[in-house]
């Protein structure tokens, strides 16, 4: 920390920001010294993102300063950001893939020769300069589709530089990596470190904070908890000050005596092994029962999902489903296996959403209501009638387009899609993500209630309060492996299950 | 859960006001076709009255005139409808029409007809499991088709149109009436009423829409949209095989030329109709007037004196207009 001069390159004051009257930043105060590691924590909706675009040029402040270098300056856009040395790591990456990694960084800013003609020799040769002094080894001429994750980020943090960019933000920068390339940025970031560039570090990974940053700031409901040197803090008041002490009253937790723990277990995992992210995984799943995964974003939950239900091929393991060896190999043998997968996103995934209400919840269903080599339309319409009174789903008609619906009923709409075929086992995929707080104390009733019907369950979710408010069994993911298969008695409270997430 | 807020089947308010609803969101962007259809009608009729534009027996011409377009169309509303293109109908209904020609005068009337047919299955089939099993865009793999289908027709003929002496043949396929009624009218009615059936009324036309809309979303609800792509296909192959023998019993010969150029006259009358070009919204009823549109045009055009050049100016531009009309705001 010895190139460290107490010196602010960034200082944000008192930065307030809400959108259509809901204040989402409260008098904020953050800064960033230069050669800094700083980490941004706070949970979700605690504003970090929010603060970050106001710093990328985004958003704008409804009241505040931002001044660089001791100077205010004014960010009204990406380009003022640049200008101003703010450089960002994107979590989702913004390179284009058909392009080469020197094309990449110099787009936009392309290096030109005699006339108007781009000099790609002069673009690959200060390409190679950046990697150098990054001490990396990237080759400037490879087409970034053909790279791996990390070289995407090191290609996004080289571009960064090309821009003199003097604070990089990341966010989450080691979700899609893996240990060793972790290991790898993490050197790369003491590198920068000592070259006087600023880090503003975003991550739910508390050995991560520990191991690079220097100082800590946690949001909490769009305020500033706290800014303290790591050294003064443990990692107990870091997940305390994240969680808060709020309770929620739908969110708790009640006992249900429904699961039935003799006899065979409905779904057995053994040794299942996919692709990177899921290795050697084994649990099991008994009817009536409600199992939540947790794990960190990479852990490896969605990827189990995924395998389970047919979509990523197993690479070994096997899957007992009613104690009978199943290959699950498609989605349709996962369903005609009893499984149901409601999908991360509902979007992309999940609807076709120029198509009506009526047309998405009969897709799957669409074998139960043929007449001869027809369809029975109005079989079809008392079936998806039948399902939109069951789930509560609000919709004008239900020939109107999904994609004009809010997006708890969007959600409701994947799950009834599913119940329709009446699957015993349902594995839900961030099920509350992105709906408001009413259809999600109703969507994790429906959750319960299908576990009391004899279904087993399994649900993913980033939201602690909502894995303890339903899961009867926490699975803990990390890297793909199970870490800790806790019974929810043994689960005290957030913090509890926090921790053994972050493997404390 | 509160089930006040949801609709149930049986609430007539609840049934008007959604009527009340719909009216007012009628989308009239999506019926484009008709209104066009009607407007373009009226107006020939007025100006051609003299020419004899609406006597019934120009009136049989134009449905005779655009019956093999609307039969390949249907085809084609399918493929369009799954996200896919196939360029290689036309040249796949010319060498239909010639391997059914050369085979009829072989070995007789079956084997012409199944000829024609195998030459559909089985472009079509080839077409399909290159898009599907590896991957190649519909479009790179039906433009190479469309060559290779062409030159073979042209190649295995030498070039020679190959005439077609069987009555039976060319009354069943084209030449013949049925009653009042032309046999080309009653190929194209059958080709739409199942094509319609099959696309609103059937598992598969759900999942060929479901495919196109999100092929991501129907992957996961289990639609296996590999073998869907490959269906579409080989319909759109073997639709196109049969509009080949119906050039054939037209003009009572097989030829290399019949077809060409087709492939874009089909692929017009599909997008007129409303079927979306990035799939997922399709009709064949949609398709069929998009035909007709193209067939009034061509027959008014002509019976207006304008020459073959300016007649393709103003069907560039009236298609590009209707098509203009129809976007998505």
């Amino acid at each position: 920390m010895n190139t460290q001069d107490n010196s602010d390159v960034v200082e944000m004051r008192s930065i307030s920001k809400g959108f259509n009257g809901v204040s989402v930043l409260k008098d904020v105060d953050f800064q960033v010294r230069k050669g800094e590691v700083h980490a941004l924590a706070g949970g979700n909706g605690a504003g970090k993102s929010t603060l970050m675009k106001i710093l990328q040029g985004v958003y704008h402040a409804d009241a505040g300063d931002i001044l660089i270098s001791g100077k205010p300056v004014a960010i009204n856009s990406i380009q003022d950001a640049k200008a101003a040395g703010i450089g960002m790591v994107f979590q989702e990456f913004s390179l284009v893939p058909s392009l080469t990694v020197a094309q990449n960084i110099f787009l936009a800013a392309e290096p030109l020769g005699r006339g108007l003609l781009i000099d790609d020799r002069t673009a690959v040769r200060k390409s190679r300069e950046l990697f150098a002094e990054m001490e990396v080894d990237v080759d400037p001429r490879a087409e970034v589709s053909r790279l791996g994750t990390a070289y995407w980020q090191l290609t996004e943090i080289a571009k960064a530089l090309s821009q003199n960019a003097r604070v990089l933000i990341m966010d989450e920068p080691t979700a899609s990596l893996a240990r060793h390339e972790s290991e790898a940025l993490f050197e790369l970031i003491d590198r920068l470190k000592k070259r006087g560039i600023s880090i503003i570090y975003i991550s739910h990974r508390m050995d991560e904070v520990y191991r690079l940053a220097d100082r800590i700031t946690i949001l909490r409901d769009g305020r500033r908890l706290l800014t303290e040197p790591l050294t003064n803090v443990t990692p107990e008041q870091i997940v305390e000050g994240i969680v808060g002490k709020k309770i929620e009253g739908q969110l708790a937790y009640r006992a249900r005596d429904h699961i039935i723990h003799d006899g065979a277990p409905l779904l057995e995992v053994r040794g299942l092994t996919a692709g990177r992210r899921v290795r050697d995984v084994s649990f099991t799943l008994r009817p009536g029962e409600i199992l939540g995964l947790a794990g960190l974003m990479g852990s490896g939950r969605t990827e189990l999902a995924r395998a389970l239900f047919g979509i990523d091929r197993v690479d070994d393991g096997e899957i007992l489903i009613r104690g009978k060896k199943s290959s699950l190999a498609s989605p349709q043998q996962a369903i005609d296996a009893g499984i149901a997968l409601v999908p991360e996103d509902r979007r992309a995934q999940g609807l076709v959403l120029d198509h009506s209400v009526r047309e998405n919840l009969l897709l799957p269903l669409l074998g139960k209501i043929r007449r001869g080599p027809l369809l029975d339309q109005g079989a079809g319409k008392e079936l998806s009638s039948s399902l939109i009174s069951k789930f509560a789903v609000k919709v004008a008609h239900p020939n109107r387009p999904v994609r004009l619906l809010s997006g708890g009923n969007q959600q409701k709409v994947v799950i009834a899609k599913w119940l329709g075929n009446d699957p015993d086992i349902l594995i839900l995929d961030e099920p509350t993500a992105g709906v408001d707080i009413g259809t999600k104390s109703e969507i994790l009733d429906m959750i319960r209630d299908l576990a009391s019907a004899g279904k087993a369950v399994i649900v993913i979710s980033s939201e602690y309060p909502e894995l303890l408010a339903v899961s009867d069994r926490v699975l803990v993911l990390k890297d793909g492996s199970v870490l800790r298969d806790i019974p929810r008695s043994e689960i005290a409270d957030e913090e509890y299950l926090q921790l053994a997430v972050q493997g404390v | 859960m509160s089930k006040t807020t949801a609709i149930s089947p049986g609430n007539t308010t609840e049934a008007r006001r959604s009527f009340g609803t719909a009216l007012k969101e009628l989308d009239w962007r999506r019926y484009v076709i008709y209104i066009g259809f009607v407007v373009v009608f009226l107006f020939f009729a007025v100006l051609l009255r003299d020419q004899g534009f609406l006597s019934p027996n120009n009136l049989l011409n134009i449905f005779r005139q655009t019956a093999t377009i609307t039969v390949i169309a249907v085809g084609m509303t399918y493929v369009i409808s799954c996200a896919e293109i196939d360029l290689s109908v036309g040249s796949v209904a010319g060498l239909s029409s010639v391997c059914t020609a050369m085979a009829l005068s072989q070995w007789g009337l079956i084997p012409g007809i199944l000829a024609g047919l195998a030459v559909g299955l089985l472009v079509g089939s080839i077409n399909g499991a290159l898009v599907s099993l590896l991957g190649i865009p519909s479009f790179l793999v039906t433009l190479g088709m469309l060559g290779i289908a062409a030159g073979t027709a042209q190649w295995i003929t030498a070039s020679a149109p190959q005439p077609i002496l069987d009555d039976t043949f060319n009354t069943l396929f084209g030449s013949g009436n049925i009653g009042p009624v032309p046999g080309l009218i009653v190929w194209s009615a059958i080709f739409v009423a199942i094509g319609a059936v099959v696309l609103n009324r059937t598992r598969f036309g759900r999942q060929v829409l479901a495919t196109g809309g999100n092929r991501t979303a129907a992957e996961f609800t289990g639609i296996n949209t590999k073998k869907i792509k490959f269906q579409v296909l080989l319909i759109s192959g073997a639709v196109a095989s049969v509009a080949g023998m119906l050039y054939a019993g037209r003009l009572q010969s097989g030829r290399f030329q019949w077809g060409a150029g087709d492939e874009l006259s089909a692929i017009a009358a599909v997008i007129l109709g409303g079927t979306s070009l990035f799939g997922g919204a399709g009709t064949v009823i949609g398709t069929l007037f998009g035909a007709l549109l193209i067939g009034l045009i061509n027959n008014g055009l002509i019976l207006a004196g304008l020459d073959a050049s300016q007649q393709q100016v103003v069907r560039g531009a009236i298609i590009i207009l209707a098509v203009a009309l129809a976007r998505k705001k």
